[in-house]
């Protein structure tokens, strides 16, 4: 049956090959979007039917925002500390980023007093509750990342992070930038569907 | 509770001799062979305990007069004074049914076996890319599974809500019993579900994508793999939503949210939540609900094309066809979950929407149903146990496929929705369909695995009496269905206009529990073969793909040496001009002058000049 055998591609590709634990982060930051994205639709979808409140957002939330933008840089910073071999200086900005992080918290946990104070409650009309769900859920995935972080600063001082031995740096920081950007995105997104 | 524990418990004295002491071996491995096995055998355990849930349900079903006293035993209180079964009790077996059949067997069962046992010794790597994460996801399906058994003896029961867990019911405990303790271990488990899979799927993704061996491109890939890998991305792309779903779910019952729930009395007395909605519930859950149907399907269908490719000793028919098809199927998977919700109070004109991307997907099904046909058309067809079990996999595929294009049409559905219509369409093409997938891997690569043959006559007997038997069971059930038994009704005794089907659901009963039966055979197979099987031979099959160049127990690595390099794709068999019916992947084309196409007399001569380059 000479006539129905499929011609094989011929071209041959090099098999490529990336770290496969920053691959698999990669993957991880994957499904932890996939969550918020069904969340923040879930939010859509439920505004649309209608029985829903209008919020006035705290106005901590920006200055939260600028907290975690500026925890973003200082994790940078360590980075480029970490490439040009100045371990002082890794150390130091990655506790800058820890203790950022810290004030952020606090900060989003003062804006929920500040929601409270308007009478919105986590128990009540879900437009209410979707935030705290936003900010709360969030907040959960930061602890991981301060536990991340913590683990490599620790490494840090065991003199273990330098410019030949970035890789969980590296993955530290991509997951640091993501819980940044995270934030921001489900800033705008409440401030857009307001 | 594991059995390859209990199995292996009477070897442990030579075993300590090894350099790996029992436990690292057996128990907490990291080596993919062995999680895949630990996958198989949980699996097989839950199969059962899901098969025994239904057969009792099919009792009350199909002999509602039946005094099932001797029930008792087993279920205590849950049988009533009179010999009758609870009627919340039978809720929850049939959302146990449902869960366990669904997630527990062809979703871990399924994808955990295969894609741990075939990736690496099919793509040609050592093993997973990361042995720790492996081991971690078998054991949280482990503790998963221990979570959901012991909710089937807890006081109030296990959850009752359908394996859909539709809210408001599964919020509210005042409403069944199956809504209280049942419904939270229910969560818990599927929280450590969830993470299993998602530690699992990502491991098979960055291992297909990092680590292939040399030659191993893409276009060279067992289809076995393509379906893993797109199984595994599906999976990371909407497990997160069921996580998302259950979150809110859990917010609603324990800490008095409104996500999904507005305005309800209940007993008499109204409810303080306001605001929420039980549809987005529907909405979040069927984003994982249908793509999850296909994460079940499409190992199944990529095990079959290698199954039905080597055993009619043909390559398979339309290659990028198949891949490109399962890649559509992917896409199309999460874009039609309204179906499930056309009479939800959907705006009909999303819903025909809804309707016109469904029926879409008939076409990427269709052909793949053509392949498998084309390929099996003309083939010096091997009819091992595995083939029949293929073949019986697309026939499934196509009866149970048909009937979705009748629901899929959102006018049938206001009939059809959530009758036995749909329980016929989803049983056929989904779950028997998977479930030979299932059982024609293990009779395929049981050699690889343990070693040793399965029996082909049992196998035979095995397969005639599940075929026949399944279509007994469920082709019935379209006809009920159009007569309009409502499913999960726990007794349809005082309808009159349903009194002519009584016997027909005696039939369907009867029929269940027969090939239910017949599942032992396979059982003792299954075992006996481990043991006292005779003994494989390197490659039984005369396949071409790389497990069969690995010795007939691999060790750990796979390999004892190098790991080999590829050269062609897996499908060369009955190649014009070549000396056997198959050219495994490993033999270089300047081996086979006789039998190449002219461009690949081209690669032949590079493949020299690579071997020379190299050193
Ligand atoms: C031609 C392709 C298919 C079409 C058009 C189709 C269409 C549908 C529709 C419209 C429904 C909803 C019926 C209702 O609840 O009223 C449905 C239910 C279902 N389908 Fe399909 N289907 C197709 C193939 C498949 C495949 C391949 C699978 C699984 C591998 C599958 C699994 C299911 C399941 C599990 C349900 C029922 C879920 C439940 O309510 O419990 N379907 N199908
Ligand atoms: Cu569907």
């Amino acid at each position: 049956m000479a006539e129905t055998l499929p011609i094989q591609e011929s071209r041959r590709f090099e098999v490529r090959s990336m770290h496969p634990q920053k691959f698999a982060l990669w993957l991880f930051l994957i499904t932890v979007t996939m969550i918020f994205a069904s969340l923040t639709s879930a939010y859509i979808v439920k505004k649309g039917e209608g029985n829903w409140l209008i919020i006035d957002f705290p106005d901590l939330f920006i200055i939260t925002s600028v907290i975690i933008v500026v925890s973003s840089l200082t994790m940078h910073f360590a980075y480029l500390s970490a490439k040009k071999d100045r371990a002082f200086a890794v150390r130091l900005w990655l506790f800058f980023s820890g203790i950022l992080s810290v004030a952020f918290i606090g900060g989003q946990y003062m804006a929920w007093g500040q929601l409270i104070n308007q009478d919105i409650y986590f128990v009540g009309n879900p437009a209410g509750s979707f935030i705290y769900v936003f900010t709360g859920l969030h907040i959960a995935h930061l602890f991981g990342g301060i536990i991340f972080l913590t683990i490599v600063l620790i490494r840090a001082f065991q003199n273990q992070i330098h410019s030949k031995n970035l890789v969980s740096l590296e993955m530290c920081a991509t997951y640091w930038h993501f819980l940044g950007g995270l934030w921001l995105y489900l800033y705008l997104f409440l401030i857009a569907n307001n | 509770m594991s059995v390859t524990e209990e199995l292996s418990h009477h070897d442990d004295h030579h075993e300590e001799h090894h350099e790996q002491g029992f436990i690292a071996k057996y128990i907490f491995s990291t080596d993919h062979k062995v999680i895949a096995k630990q996958f198989l055998i949980t699996g097989i355990i839950w199969a059962l305990l899901g098969g025994a849930l239904s057969v009792i349900f099919r009792l009350q079903l199909g002999f509602p007069d039946l005094n099932l006293e001797f029930l008792r035993p087993l279920l205590g209180k849950w049988i009533s004074s009179n010999g009758k079964l609870d009627s919340e009790f039978f809720l929850a077996l049939v959302t146990m049914h449902g869960t366990i059949m669904v997630f527990f067997v062809l979703t871990a069962g399924l994808s955990g076996t295969f894609s741990n046992f075939l990736i690496p010794l099919q793509i040609g790597a050592r093993d997973m890319a990361s042995g720790f994460m492996n081991m971690l996801s078998y054991w949280f399906f482990f503790l998963s599974s221990v979570i959901m058994f012991v909710s089937l003896f807890i006081e109030t029961g296990p959850a009752g809500g359908g394996w859909t867990i539709y809210p408001p019911l599964s919020v509210l405990p005042q409403a069944i019993q199956g809504s209280g303790l049942g419904m939270t271990l229910w969560l818990v488990a599927m929280v450590f579900f969830i993470a299993s899979t998602l530690l699992g799927g990502i491991n098979y993704v960055t291992t297909v994508i990092n680590m292939r061996t040399e030659g191993m491109t893409f276009s060279r890939m067992p289809l076995t793999i393509w379906s893993f890998f797109i199984t595994a991305i599906i999976g990371i792309l909407s497990f997160p939503v069921l996580v998302a779903a259950a979150l809110l779910l859990v917010f609603d019952r324990s800490f008095g949210t409104s996500f999904y729930l507005s305005e309800i009395f209940i007993g008499g007395e109204a409810l303080p939540n306001m605001g929420g909605s039980p549809i987005l519930f529907q909405h979040l859950f069927w984003f994982l609900g249908h793509p999850e149907v296909y994460i079940v399907l499409l190992p199944a269908l990529g095990i079959t094309s290698e199954i039905i490719s080597t055993n009619s000793r043909k390559p398979i028919f339309g290659y990028t066809a198949m891949i490109l098809s399962m890649v559509a199927i992917a896409f199309l998977s999460f874009i039609v979950w309204a179906h499930h919700m056309f009479v939800s109070g959907l705006n009909p004109f999303l819903g025909s929407i809804f309707m016109f991307l469904t029926l879409i997907i008939a076409v990427p099904s269709a052909v793949k149903s053509f392949n498998y046909l084309t390929t099996l058309w003309k083939g010096n067809i091997v009819f091992t146990p595995a083939m029949l079990f293929s073949i019986g996999l697309v026939s499934f595929f196509i009866s149970g496929g048909l009937t979705g294009i009748f629901l899929g049409n959102s006018a049938l559905d206001i009939n059809l929705h959530d009758t036995y219509f749909v329980v016929a369409h989803f049983h056929l093409v989904m779950g028997s369909a998977a479930f030979f997938g299932l059982l024609a891997g293990v009779y395929h690569w049981f050699p690889k695995m343990f070693g040793r043959m399965m029996d082909t006559k049992l196998g035979y007997l095995h397969f005639w009496l599940t075929f026949v038997g399944v279509y007994l069971v469920f082709f019935p059930l379209h006809y009920i269905g159009i007569a309009g038994f409502p499913r999960r009704y726990y007794s349809f005794t005082n309808f009159d206009a349903f009194s002519t089907f009584t016997d027909l659901n005696t039939f369907v009963s009867i029929a269940a529990i027969v090939t239910f039966g017949a599942q032992f055979i396979f059982l003792f197979n299954f075992f006996y073969s481990m043991f006292a099987g005779r003994k494989a031979p390197l490659n039984p099959w005369k396949s071409n793909t790389l497990e069969w160049t690995t010795p007939r127990v691999p060790g750990h690595g796979n390999w004892p040496g190098a790991i080999p390099k590829v050269y062609r794709w897996p499908y060369d068999y009955s190649k014009p001009g070549a000396e056997d019916d198959f050219i495994p992947q490993t033999v270089p084309y300047s081996q086979t002058t006789s039998s190449n196409f002219p461009h690949e007399n081209e690669l032949a001569k590079s493949e020299g000049a690579e071997e020379g380059g190299a050193h």
